[in-house]
């Protein structure tokens, strides 16, 4: 390697990065995004001091705008409120043929560039088919603990099934643009069933209010009213919903980020949902269901790799040329390597 | 272990054909590494910052306006200031032969015209890197 110098000690280089140190933050995140057993010891240090930051997952399909509108957020943010510092973890995909990637996010956040309060890191998705990279949710927490109090995540260009940012972000966003889909698309599953906030983005374009009918029509039907019991109080959230039960009901709202049009009314929605997971059984729901999930990855992985191990990778070969030549079926060649 | 080459592509300075960066950015892509593409018109400031926040390994720059002796480095020294001395710098465009050598000296790692082989700028890439 041409950094030839030694890898520093992961607990010397989270104490660096925690305490402001950009180079030692950015180094600290590909050792994470690398995995293994030194992520898992960095995260393990780290956590403590995770928990504080608002998470915001920014998805949508590719072209409607979500570099854009990513880019308006922390802009605003900044301008706003110049105490509050943003981190921007954006995904793109990895080539399945080389393993390389283009990674072209910045290019829309150019206007971020020189403020010290922003931290912009470009994530591969290296082989993960959910719209994140596998290791999104931990280069996110090293963003946390390092004093992000906001954190934006831009999934790849997704269309109805990477829906990972749902298990990531406590806020998630979906970008529509006009022209895109007709009203079947909508009621479809997928993506905008895990939307909080929902942004028909260049809404200079022709067709922008049919796609905000066919996403009302969409809501309307998704989310029938059910009786909730009241829990606590919901009076501190800062404007009343019209919804008919006191759920989330996912706002539409009209943006053209390109000219940094309604982004004033996005981060007041992502405000009140906070406010909404915070006071609403539903975010300590939403936390534990992500919690579980995210321990049953480790378990997996952790299992997987103890196996493999003890296996060893002649046996291993073996097997898989049995099942290749069909000598062996590979359910009974699981179990052989199992037991 | 997963470790992916990463590098920065971008264009100081004002002139505003990317052409060549966006080839290089796809022959890097295609030879399995990790590609930063940072857009148009970047100060020697901006080109730092980013290298700094996406902890690349090499940071390669395309040139085509004629002011890479006063550009280039200052990326280098840009880079410096941050800590990333061990940075490598590259450089494409339209370099004449005689800048060259101050270029090397100003610590740019290497030079490459147009008509440059994408194949070479891979191999230079991987010689640096290849840890075996």
């Amino acid at each position: 390697m041409a950094n030839s110098r030694l890898p520093e000690a992961i607990p010397a280089l989270v104490d660096r990065a925690l305490q402001g140190d950009r180079r030692a933050l950015s180094r600290l995140i590909s050792r994470v995004e690398n995995g293994g057993v030194e992520a898992w010891s960095a995260l393990a240090l780290i956590y403590p001091r995770t928990g504080q930051a608002q998470i915001v997952g920014v998805t949508g399909a590719p072209g409607t705008g979500k570099s854009t509108l990513v880019s308006e957020l922390a802009k605003h943010t900044r301008r706003h409120h110049p105490e509050i510092t943003v981190g921007i973890v954006a995904v793109d995909p990895t080539s399945p043929f080389s393993g390389g990637a283009v990674l072209g996010d910045r290019i829309r956040m150019r206007d971020l560039s020189g403020d010290a309060g922003v931290f912009i890191r470009s994530m591969a998705t290296r082989g993960s088919l959910g719209g994140l990279a596998r290791a999104t949710t931990d280069v996110v927490k090293v963003l946390d603990a390092a004093g992000f109090q906001l954190i934006l995540i831009e999934t790849v260009g997704a269309g109805q099934s990477e829906i990972d940012i749902a298990r990531t972000a406590d806020t998630v966003i979906v970008v529509e643009a006009p022209g895109l889909g007709d009203e079947v698309q909508a009621i479809k599953a997928g993506i905008l069933e895990i939307a909080d906030v929902l942004v028909v983005n260049k809404a200079d374009r022709d067709g922008v209010q049919s796609t905000v009918n066919a996403l009302h029509t969409m809501i309307d039907l998704g989310k029938a009213p059910t009786s909730v019991l009241h829990h606590g109080h919901l009076t501190t959230i800062a404007a009343p919903l019209d919804a008919p039960t006191d759920r989330w009901r996912p706002p539409i709202l009209k943006t053209i980020a390109s000219e940094s049009t309604g982004i004033a009314e996005v981060l007041d929605a992502m405000a009140q949902h906070c406010a909404y997971l915070s006071d609403h059984p539903e975010g300590q729901q939403r936390a534990k269901v992500r919690a579980a999930i995210e321990l049953e990855t480790i378990l997996r992985e952790a299992l997987l790799q103890r196996l493999l191990d003890r296996i060893g990778p002649a046996e291993l070969n073996r097997t898989i040329e049995q099942v290749a030549a069909r000598a062996i079926d590979p359910y009974s060649a699981a179990q052989q390597l199992l037991s | 272990m997963d470790k992916k080459i990463r590098i920065l592509i971008a264009k100081p300075g004002l002139d505003g054909h990317d052409r060549g960066a966006k080839v290089i950015a796809r022959a890097l892509r295609d030879a399995g590494m990790e590609v930063i593409y940072t857009g148009l018109r970047q100060t020697p400031e901006m080109i730092a910052e980013a290298a700094l926040q996406e902890d690349v390994d090499a940071v390669g720059l395309s040139i085509l306006s004629g002011a890479h002796l006063t550009l280039l480095p200052r990326v280098v020294s840009c880079l410096a200031a941050r800590g990333l001395d061990d940075v490598l710098v590259f450089v494409g465009g339209i370099i004449p032969d005689e800048d060259v050598a101050p270029l090397k000296e100003a610590g740019v790692a290497a030079v490459f015209g147009p008509g440059t082989n994408t194949d070479h700028v891979v191999e230079f890439i991987r010689g640096q890197f290849q840890t075996a």
